[in-house]
């Protein structure tokens, strides 16, 4: 079994007085791709927000790669590798794609590595590419999703934060979303990946977690949760 | 007579240009019509009259020294009262009402500590005068016009293209994505207050030498006309700001010669007016008024 490159340990986050997350564990092993199922308001977003450092939890401990993350500041996290496409893809709607990927790799300094990165961002994306100078808030929403996705790779991420990237797309830009998370993580990144579309989401990864209001119900690898009974019905729609 | 009004006209557009940038920074990153500005300026004026005429410091070190208290204080109303309000995610109109305050609050302590009457400032960049065509132009002027271009240029260059200006862009765009892409949110805005404080310095300076005079209501017009010019060239949208600000100055110098002293002080209120009633978004605004930046 090889390495674990996050484990979220006994994680309890709060939005006021509303109990998010009610201690949640994971372990996520490097070079994985990782599915988090459940349904509407059961916390999914904010463990990505846990774990990425735009909500701090109130107790509990997040380590990447052995490092304790839990109370670093998100420019820290980003830095240390940890890169989120959150939901609603959230681009910069005013500036260029290019300029929405240099935002990316704010926390980077080496302009030629950055640079590199870019290149590698638009092999995957060649639509982007034909869109440097256009502004983000002009793109498709496929496009925009790509470009959030892009913009998350190029703080250079070990770990990869996917918060419902094919949310709202037609069914061939889905697989082709899909089919792109695959090549992704076959360059060695680790893919945490939210979904509605659970039935696709099992087929590319390796474990999955079921949360259903702020508790882990169910986990397991995504084979066995496949034919899982209980999944079937909920998210599969069996 | 006209040329030196008009040339007159250009000098003072260019301090309310310097003043209007300031509103214009921060309002592009955080949305904030930032009513402590005038007051920030006239602060500017008295840390270097502190500098020159109490410590008496050459120019030079006067406003480098004005800039960083008056960059400091910026900080201080960013850090104490806007960052907990804006953190607690208070309405605009709260934050508007707390600089509005934060006015009165500096302007009073300037007055406990300096006095209310107007003090007299030293002359600065006092170099002599020489006459172009029937213009008469003195040193000072020069070195205001030098001022500003240099600082607005160097302005536009950075917001343009830096990292930093990106990050002031990613926030004034989407700050929650700016936060996920890893940008020190809290210390980009800080910085922002720090380089508006900065301009209010160096007009407050260079406006106490030109008139060589301070006192502590002379932010309460020139940050209002400030703010008419900002809005004038759409407010949030530097160059803009720079066009709106020499524009007044012009228009106040116009309206001098034809409508005579006592009216000309209604110039820039009366473009605001019509600015407001016209095209909302200035000169330079998308109309739709979220288009910004
Ligand atoms: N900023 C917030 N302030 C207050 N409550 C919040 C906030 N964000 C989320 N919540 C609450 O926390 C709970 C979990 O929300 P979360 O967004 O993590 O759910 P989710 O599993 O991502 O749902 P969805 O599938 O709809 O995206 C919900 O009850 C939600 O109302
Ligand atoms: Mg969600």
């Amino acid at each position: 079994m090889s390495e674990l490159i996050l484990q979220v340990q006994d994680v309890h986050t709060y939005y006021g007085h509303i109990h998010a997350l009610k201690g949640i564990s994971m372990d996520i092993r490097q070079g994985e791709i990782v599915t988090l199922l459940g349904s509407n308001g059961a916390g999914k977003s904010t463990t990505l927000s846990s774990i990425a450092g735009i909500v701090h939890p109130a107790k509990g401990t997040i380590l990447l790669e052995g490092t304790d993350i839990t109370r670093m500041k998100c420019s820290e996290i980003t830095k240390r590798g940890i890169g989120i496409s959150p939901e609603g893809r959230e681009v910069f709607p005013r500036l260029t794609v290019a300029e929405n990927l240099l935002a990316g790799a704010y926390t980077r300094r080496d302009k030629k590595e950055i640079a590199g990165s870019l290149e590698e961002v638009y092999a995957l994306f060649p639509r982007l590419k034909e869109r440097t100078k256009q502004m983000a808030g002009t793109l498709s929403g496929g496009e925009q999703q790509m470009l959030a996705i892009g913009r998350a790779l190029m703080c250079k991420p070990k770990l990869l934060l996917l918060d419902e990237p094919s949310l709202g797309l037609a069914p061939n830009l889905v697989e082709l979303i899909f089919e792109l998370i695959v090549r992704i993580n076959k360059t060695g990144i680790t893919i945490l990946l939210i979904e509605q579309n659970a039935n696709m989401a099992l087929q590319i990864a390796d474990q999955g977690f079921v949360l259903e209001t702020g508790t882990i119900t169910l986990s397991g690898e995504a084979r066995q949760l496949r034919t899982n009974d209980a999944i079937r019905r909920a998210y599969l729609g069996k | 007579m006209l040329s030196q009004q008009i040339f007159n006209g250009l000098i003072l557009g260019c301090i309310y240009a310097l003043l209007a940038v300031g509103y214009s920074l921060v309002f592009g990153i955080l949305r904030l019509l930032n009513m402590s500005h005038g007051a920030v300026y006239t602060a500017g004026a008295f840390m270097g009259l502190l500098g020159a005429s109490y410590l008496h410091m050459g120019a030079v070190p006067t406003i480098l020294f004005a800039m960083l208290l008056t960059g400091a204080v910026n900080v201080c109303i960013n850090r104490a009262v806007l960052q907990p309000l804006r953190e607690q995610g208070a309405a605009n109109i709260t934050m508007l009402i707390s600089v509005t305050g934060v006015s009165y609050i500096i302007q009073n302590t300037l007055m406990l500590v300096f006095g209310s009457q107007k003090l007299p400032f030293p002359k600065v960049f006092d170099f002599g005068s020489f006459r172009v065509g029937g213009v008469l132009v003195t040193s000072i002027q020069v070195m205001i016009v030098l001022v500003t271009v240099v600082l607005l240029g160097a302005l536009g260059l950075i917001t343009k293209h830096t990292r930093t200006g990106l990050a002031m862009r990613c926030i004034s765009q989407n700050p929650k994505a700016s936060n996920m892409v890893g940008i020190d949110v809290r210390w980009i805005i800080s910085f922002t207050f720090i380089v508006s404080g900065i301009c209010a310095a160096i007009a407050g300076y260079m406006v106490s030498g030109y008139y060589q005079l301070v006192y502590f209501t002379m932010g309460t017009t020139a940050g209002l006309k400030a703010f008419a010019a900002a809005v004038l060239g759409g407010i949030g949208i530097l160059s803009g700001s720079v066009v709106g600000g020499i524009l007044i100055g012009l228009c106040e110098a116009l309206a001098t010669v034809v409508f005579g002293g006592e009216y000309s002080e209604a110039t820039a209120y009366v473009i605001l007016f019509l600015v407001l009633l016209i095209k909302p978004s200035g000169l330079f605004g998308k109309d739709d008024v979220d288009e910004k930046v």
